[in-house]
This record gives C-alpha cells, sequence and structure tokens, in this order.
C-alpha cells in the first residue's frame, strides 16, 4: 500500500505546532496502525528527522496508554478498538490520513501526538477506591456478590482510561470515564460505603482539571474502546443528587 | 558464600517463625523513614500503597505517564491461591509443591512454600479493594484450571485478571498519593542506583518529559521493575519494558540470579511479517476448552476445518496424557516447537499450531465459551481478521517472563544491603519454570504481604540514620555518569537506529539462547553480541534533543539489553543440564524430554559483574531439598 499522512507537529507545550505531510510506501496491510508509525519513524531517521512522538506500551489493547485522532475519530474507523489494534487492512491503498493528538483543555498537548492524562489520575485521587489498608480485610467469600452485579461492576470496571471518551465530546467531558470507577465501586457491598464522599470528591475534581459537562451526546460510548455504558453517567448523575441531598 | 537466610525450622513454620522475630518499627520512627519504589506494577503499587499506609514516606516512580499503564495491566488469565473454594484437594502443600515440581525443581523450598501461604490472604484482600473476580450464581468465587495442576485453584476476571488486579493496587496507591504518605513520579525512569557504604541510598532518575537529571535519597530503595523478556524484540511484553533499573543496579554490586531463564509462551500469536513489534499472548486460560493440534500430514494444505479428526494430531494429548492441553508452558512450548520444526507448522509462515474450541462449543454451547473467553475472542479477530468461533485460533510460542532476576534472599534484599527486588525483577519464586498464574500471584504476594514485613526488619536499624544527602559525592559521581553515557550515545552521529540492534540482539537470542540451546550456538551469541555490541557504539543515531525523546530512551535501555543479553548466553552455556525452560539440546532423553543433573547443576546462578568486556564472576547457590524429593517431572 502508498499511503499519505498528515501528522501533527508540535516540539513542546508552548510551540503552537502544525500539520505536516508525509509519505509512505510499501506499507504492509497487515502491519497494526502504530508499526506503520514505526516504520514512518525509521524513515524519518534515516533521513536525520527527529521522530514523531507518541503515546503507546502494551500495544494490546489494555494499559490504555496509545490514542491518537485518526481521521477526525478517537482510535480511528473501527469500533471498540484501540489505536494499537488497528491494522492498516483498515485503510485502502493511496489514502491520505489525518493523525491528530487527543484534544481537551485538560488533556494539554506534550509533544506532537503525546498529551498529558494526569487529570484522570487525580480524579481517581479524589475518591476512586475502597478505603482497605493491607490486612484489614476479611474472608474473600465473606462478601458474596451475585453473578449479574459482578458482571456489571466489571463492565463498569474494564475502562482503561485511554481518555477517548474526553477527545470526542464537544465539551471534552470526562464523564464516561469517572462514571464508570464510581459504578464499578457502587455496585459491590465493599464499595457502597464511601458511596456518598466519592461521588462528591470525584465529580468536583473533574471539574476542577476544566473538563466539560455532559450533555447526553453519547459520542463517548460510540467511540470507547471498552464499550463502557453511558447509563454509568445517569447513574453517577443520581448517586451525585442523592449524595448531595443527604449531604449533612 | 551466598546466604539465603531461610529461617530453621519445618517448611510450614519458616514464616510464621520470621515474622515473629522480625524487627519492628514503631509508627512514629516510620514518618523519618524514605524508602524509594521503582516501578507501578503490581509489585510495586502494592508495597508503595502498603508503605504509605503504614506510615513511611514513600516515592514511586515509573516510566509510563500514569502507574496504571504498568505491563501487570496485561496479564489475563487468572491468579493461583489454594482456597479450595472447590473442594477438589487443593491446600498450601499441593501448591508448593505443583509450583515447585513445575519449575523443576530449581527453586527454594521455603520461598515457593511461602508463596503459596499468603497467596490466600491476596484474593482476601483484592475483594475487599473490589476487584470484579468471576462469580458463581450463589455469589461466591468461582475457579478455573490453568496448566500444570489438576485443581481449580484460579480466580480469574474474565481475560483482565492483570488489569484488575493492577486497577486495585493503582487505586489503593492514588489513596496514599491523596493522603500525602507517597510521592508519585511517572515518567522518569531509573538510570542508575546509589550505594552509600555498601548500602543502597537513593537512585537517579531523568524526568523523561524535561529531560532533567534527578536525585532520590532514602533509607531503602525497592526495585519493582518487571521482566526484561523484551530483550528477544519480539515478546509478549509492552514496548517500554525493560531491564535497565535491575541491570544498573547489577553493575553496582547486585548480582543476577539465574538471567537466562526465560519462560516462552506458548499460546501467542504467530509472527507474520519482519515489521512486527510486538507477539499478542492469548491467555493460557484457553487451553481449558481448547484443543492443540497440527496436521498429521506435512505442508498440509486443506483449511482446518476441512482436516478430519482422524488426520489431525493432538500431540499434548497423544504425549502427555495426565495433563493434555494444560501441560506447564516449557512443555507445551517445546512441543509445539518440536512439530512446527519437523514441518507440522501451520498458517502462511508454517510457524503456529491450532487451538480448537468445536468440541468445547458443542459441549457447551457458544454462550457460554463467550462468557469466559469473550475478551479474547474479540482481541483474535481484531488482530488476524479471523472468527475463533468458527475455525481454530493459530498460535505459536512467543518470549514472555523473566524467571531470573536480581538473587534475593529470603527477605526479598539483594546483595546490596537496603536494596530490594520484588516481582518479576527478583528470580525467586519460579525455578526453571513458573506456572500460569502465580506471576501475578507473585508479585502481589511480594509486595503486601512479605516485603512488608522483611523491609521493616531492615529499616529497624536505620531509624537513627539522617535522611539521605542527594550532595553526597555518590549522588554527584552517578550524575554525571549517568549524563556523560546521555551524551555519548546522543554523540555516536551513525545511521542506525535503536531498534534495527535491538531486533538483532532479539533474533540472536531467540535463535541461540531461546526455547533450546547449544554450547556452540551460545558461544557464537557471545561473539556475535560482543560485536553488535561495537557496532552500536560506533554507528548508532539518535535524532532529537534531551527532552521528550523515545529515540533516546529505547538507546539506553537497548545499551543495557546488549550487555545483560551476553551474560543471559554466558548463563545458559555454563548450566550443563536441561531443565524447565532452559533446554540444552546435548542433554535430552531419546523421546526428547528434559534431562536435569540435580547431582552437579542443583544450584542457583548468582552472577557478579566484573566490569566491561570482563567475564562475569560466577556465585553458586546451593539448593537443598529437605522436605520434598527432586524428580523427573513428569506430566504423562
Amino acid at each position: 500500500m502508498h499511503i499519505r499522512l498528515k501528522i501533527w507537529r508540535q516540539e513542546n507545550s508552548q510551540d503552537t505546532g502544525k500539520m505536516q505531510d508525509y509519505a509512505l510506501a510499501d506499507v504492509n496491510p497487515d502491519m497494526s496502525f502504530l508499526e506503520m508509525l514505526d516504520m514512518l519513524n525509521e524513515q524519518l531517521l534515516g533521513q536525520g528527522q527527529r521522530a514523531i512522538e507518541f503515546d503507546h506500551d502494551c500495544r494490546e489493547g489494555i494499559c490504555g496508554q496509545c490514542g491518537v485522532m485518526i481521521n477526525g475519530r478517537a482510535h480511528g474507523p473501527l469500533k471498540n478498538t484501540t489505536t494499537c489494534q488497528l491494522h492498516m487492512r483498515s485503510f485502502r491503498d493511496g489514502d491520505t490520513i489525518y493523525i491528530e493528538p487527543f484534544r481537551a483543555t485538560a488533556f494539554p498537548v506534550k509533544c506532537d501526538l503525546k498529551i498529558d492524562r494526569t487529570a484522570f489520575d487525580r480524579v481517581i485521587q479524589a475518591g476512586g477506591y475502597i478505603s482497605v489498608n493491607t490486612g484489614q480485610a476479611p474472608e474473600a467469600n465473606s462478601i458474596p456478590v451475585g453473578h449479574p452485579i459482578a458482571e456489571a461492576a466489571f463492565d463498569a470496571a474494564a475502562c482503561i482510561g485511554c481518555g477517548a471518551c474526553v477527545a470526542v465530546c464537544k465539551n471534552s467531558s470526562a464523564a464516561l470515564f469517572t462514571s464508570a470507577k464510581i459504578t464499578h465501586l457502587v455496585l459491590l457491598p465493599q464499595g457502597a460505603v464511601e458511596a456518598q464522599e466519592r461521588v462528591r470528591h470525584m465529580v468536583d475534581q473533574m471539574d476542577a482539571e476544566g473538563f466539560g459537562h455532559c450533555s447526553n451526546t453519547e459520542a463517548c460510548e460510540a467511540e470507547c474502546p471498552q464499550q463502557i455504558s453511558v447509563l454509568h453517567i445517569a447513574r453517577m448523575n443520581w448517586e451525585y443528587n442523592k449524595a448531595q441531598l443527604l449531604k449533612k | 558464600m551466598l546466604d539465603a537466610k531461610i529461617p530453621e525450622g519445618p517448611l510450614e513454620d519458616k514464616w510464621r517463625h520470621y515474622k515473629e522475630h522480625a524487627k519492628l518499627v514503631n509508627p512514629a520512627n516510620r514518618k523519618k523513614l524514605e524508602v524509594i519504589v521503582v516501578g507501578t506494577g503490581l509489585a510495586g503499587s502494592s508495597i508503595a500503597a502498603s508503605l504509605g499506609e503504614m506510615g513511611y514516606r514513600v516515592k514511586t516512580f515509573c516510566f509510563q505517564d500514569t502507574p496504571r499503564r504498568a505491563h501487570s495491566v496485561a496479564a489475563q488469565g487468572g491468579v493461583n491461591a489454594c482456597k479450595n473454594y472447590k473442594n477438589d484437594g487443593d491446600n498450601v502443600f499441593r501448591m508448593f509443591y505443583d509450583t515447585i515440581k513445575g519449575g523443576d525443581f530449581r527453586a527454594r523450598e521455603a520461598n515457593v512454600y511461602r508463596l503459596a501461604e499468603c497467596s490466600a490472604s491476596l484474593i482476601d484482600q483484592a475483594v475487599a479493594q473490589g476487584v470484579p473476580f468471576g462469580r458463581e450464581y450463589g455469589g461466591y468465587l468461582n475457579n478455573r484450571s490453568f496448566g500444570g495442576v489438576q485443581v481449580s485453584r484460579t480466580f480469574y476476571a474474565r481475560g483482565q485478571t492483570g488489569q484488575q488486579l493492577l486497577l486495585g493496587a493503582y487505586q489503593a496507591l492514588m489513596r496514599q498519593v491523596h493522603l500525602g504518605s507517597v510521592q508519585l513520579f511517572a515518567r522518569h525512569e531509573m538510570l542508575d542506583l546509589i550505594t552509600i557504604d555498601g548500602k543502597a541510598k537513593g537512585v537517579i532518575v531523568r524526568n523523561l518529559d524535561t529531560g532533567e537529571i534527578e536525585r532520590h535519597g532514602a533509607h531503602a530503595v525497592i526495585l519493582a521493575t518487571g521482566g526484561f523478556g523484551k530483550i528477544y524484540y519480539l515478546s509478549t511484553l509492552a514496548m517500554g519494558c525493560n531491564g535497565s533499573a535491575i541491570w544498573r543496579a547489577h553493575k553496582k554490586g547486585a548480582l543476577m540470579a539465574n538471567p537466562s531463564w526465560t519462560q516462552i509462551h506458548p499460546t501467542s500469536l504467530p509472527q507474520s511479517g519482519e515489521y512486527q513489534s510486538k507477539l499478542t499472548l492469548m491467555s493460557e486460560s484457553l487451553r481449558n476448552d481448547g484443543r492443540i493440534w497440527v496436521p498429521k500430514k506435512e505442508q498440509e494444505d486443506r483449511l482446518p476445518n476441512q482436516v478430519p479428526e482422524e488426520d489431525r494430531d493432538y500431540y499434548l494429548e497423544r504425549r502427555y496424557p495426565a495433563f493434555g492441553n494444560l501441560s506447564p508452558r516449557d512443555i507445551a512450548s517445546r512441543a509445539a516447537k518440536e512439530r512446527i520444526d519437523a514441518g507440522y507448522g501451520v498458517g502462511p509462515l508454517k510457524n503456529a499450531v491450532y487451538l480448537d474450541f468445536s468440541r468445547a462449543i458443542n459441549d457447551q454451547g457458544v454462550d457460554k465459551i463467550r462468557e469466559k473467553y469473550g475478551n479474547l475472542f474479540r482481541m483474535y479477530e481484531k488482530i488476524t481478521g479471523v472468527d475463533a468461533y468458527k475455525e481454530p485460533m493459530k498460535i505459536s510460542p512467543a518470549a514472555h517472563f523473566s524467571m531470573g532476576g536480581l538473587w534475593v534472599d529470603y527477605e526479598l534484599m539483594t546483595t546490596i544491603p537496603g536494596l530490594f527486588a520484588l516481582g518479576e525483577a527478583n528470580f525467586a519464586d519460579h525455578g526453571a519454570n513458573r506456572l500460569g498464574a502465580n506471576s501475578l500471584l507473585q508479585a502481589c504476594v511480594d509486595g503486601y504481604f512479605i516485603a512488608p514485613y522483611t523491609l521493616a526488619n531492615y529499616l529497624a536499624d536505620e531509624i537513627r540514620t539522617p535522611a539521605t544527602d542527594i550532595h553526597h559525592p555518590a549522588f554527584d559521581a552517578a550524575a554525571k555518569q549517568v549524563e556523560d553515557q546521555l551524551h555519548l550515545l546522543k554523540s555516536i552521529g551513525g545511521r542506525l537506529s535503536a531498534d534495527y540492534f535491538h531486533k538483532t540482539l532479539g533474533k540472536i537470542l531467540y535463535d541461540k539462547c531461546g526455547l533450546s540451546r547449544a554450547a556452540e550456538g551460545l558461544e557464537q551469541a557471545i561473539r556475535e553480541i560482543k560485536a553488535l555490541r561495537q557496532q552500536f557504539y560506533a554507528d548508532l543515531f539518535i535524532p532529537g534533543g534531551l527532552a521528550i525523546n523515545s529515540e533516546l530512551e529505547k538507546a539506553g535501555r537497548v545499551a543495557d539489553y546488549l550487555e545483560l543479553g551476553e551474560l543471559m548466553c554466558h548463563d545458559a552455556l555454563t548450566r550443563e543440564e536441561s531443565c524447565g525452560a532452559h533446554f540444552r539440546v546435548e542433554y535430552q532423553t531419546p523421546e526428547g524430554e528434559a534431562m536435569r543433573n540435580d547431582k552437579d547443576f542443583a544450584f542457583i546462578s548468582a552472577w557478579g559483574w566484573a566490569g566491561e568486556n570482563l567475564s562475569p564472576v560466577w556465585n553458586k547457590e546451593p539448593l537443598t531439598f529437605e522436605f520434598v524429593t527432586p524428580t523427573v517431572r513428569s506430566y504423562k
């Protein structure tokens, strides 16, 4: 395959950045999208130019570190697929592909396609956990959790923290990310104890980080590689309102 | 002589006895003591969170952009614990025995017993954190089976057990960060260990975003930096996984134990081309229901579904009827290589075998299989474009786990006082072959339940030691050396990328120090690696500056791999026996099974760094078996 690329280049967080054109010949359709970028970087290196910086690590869709906008879509054209699991067979010979970083006020660009997603860590720090110290745990089977509840909690817990939900949202809302953690923990009896404190602190932190509000366009669910459901957002709102009402 | 400091007494009393007599640090003194934890996977996050909860002052470092990315996240199938919830005869001793036998009797009895003993508490801890393990309809925890055992002791969260356990540990860590007991330094890479008066006292790290070299002092340093299987380039590991932290500690005096013992995982996706950067793992749990076969006919050109039952060779069921498709990883990988090398491989490059679910789907229904493995089947389809509910998967062996690592004693302390190594970074529990679902276990047990005790035992003698002065000459010297090396790498100005050297090294190691090894090949590999290292320092090119620069990060890691790879070959060459994953072609039975030599090689090789281009120093820790008798490992 022969492809043309238009890629966002930005020296550092202060630089304004711009799109730059590249071309690649002999792209193998079985290559992953990131292997195509590896190939481009080898080519740039041969010309003495700086490599294109992009986030990635596990390359099997679970670490959540990769993620770019590909032709305007977070993680590219396939449903429920991270950038690293996208393969060049999803494109056609002669295609022009636009590659940009995930953009949001709360996710500043660090260099080229690399962004700063530490805001997500701070949302979790605000309460995305069960307060249990090592050694305090009771016998595991003393906390029965019904099969459907355990499965539902898992569905929410499967979030990989990639930030695609924020990148596709016109408001740059982190509601899907935050609500997934709230749902995971509130569904479980172990996590219900701190439910009210947790939801208030996490939502407040989410707002403080500069993420926008949710206006129910559901774009986040459509682009989420882990199929996290927007119903969690409804639950988060319900839990939040309940917590505000019950606040002493 | 290496002293592993194994407590006296019967096997089942050793750990209890240790805990009863270990020194303690009182809560008021803990806040005066600083501990550095490098790595934020399961071992790193669990120890950092646990120490924070206890009141120590902790600094934690990872090269990823957040701790939750660490590669523990990718472990799929499960975590073992001898809860005996299935009432199928499990207990601590049996789990200990399975593990030590699985490791081909090349691990310490006391360590392995402790691993099994602490396994049950881990499940309790994880459930309390909210890890959504798979459950029965009555609400109680469910189990599945894994290779090398005949009970069901593996707890799982679909095919994402590592992710869920890591998120549990990560959330515990984030809680401590919020409370101020742990300081988090993401995007920081450790580049040197500081020793003062022979004790570990700090680290030099590089901020990968700004390029700044930073100094951090502490009363103890914990390395939980994972394995170095990425040295083979093509592996199941993440792109950033590396051996640099442990290698640099090694060069400061920590011994490396059994570095050549690498687990080659039997069920990964086969390589499909030269451009490939990664071999994706398909969980071993698939072997619960999947059957492995190759055609009986060489160069079979029929599609798998068209090959009738009588023309299929279910070679694991044939060779190992007692364990069949759940034979341990080393045996399953070697058996696959044997069939592939004999010309029965399948797929376009004839480098794979089939993993077939048709019988399980027939027996249990497609919905049940989807519930158990849905995400794995989805992942398989994304990568290969093939629907594995309709035709068999194609799988192949790939480099996966480092059984070797920094030598540690029973307290998980290396040969440098105050330097501890946890999880895959150490060598301690898996012998020459790790059983499936024991890696998550070991990482967690080291971090939650062992190091909190053994570290206190060390720190109890440090309560009068003031905070480490980061302007000590040892820091000056190390910082200068780190900067010099970065500048050296940058200034070579050749024409080849770090990846080129990494791929070349990986190929040498995979061919000559991989699934099977021979003296001649290993000697040749050592020569080739030496030459490659020379070429690296003559022909490397790194574009870009000192701030964000992935090429510079890679080059530093490859520089270390080029030294570590040579040591691996040296280790494999000197071990003139076959054991576990270490298969020397000279030492095998006529049926092709490994021939262990307990008379001459029942020891751990612990290598010391002698200096650039000098032969490593060989230390041996004898392995004594007081409680079990090493047998010929048979899964037939």
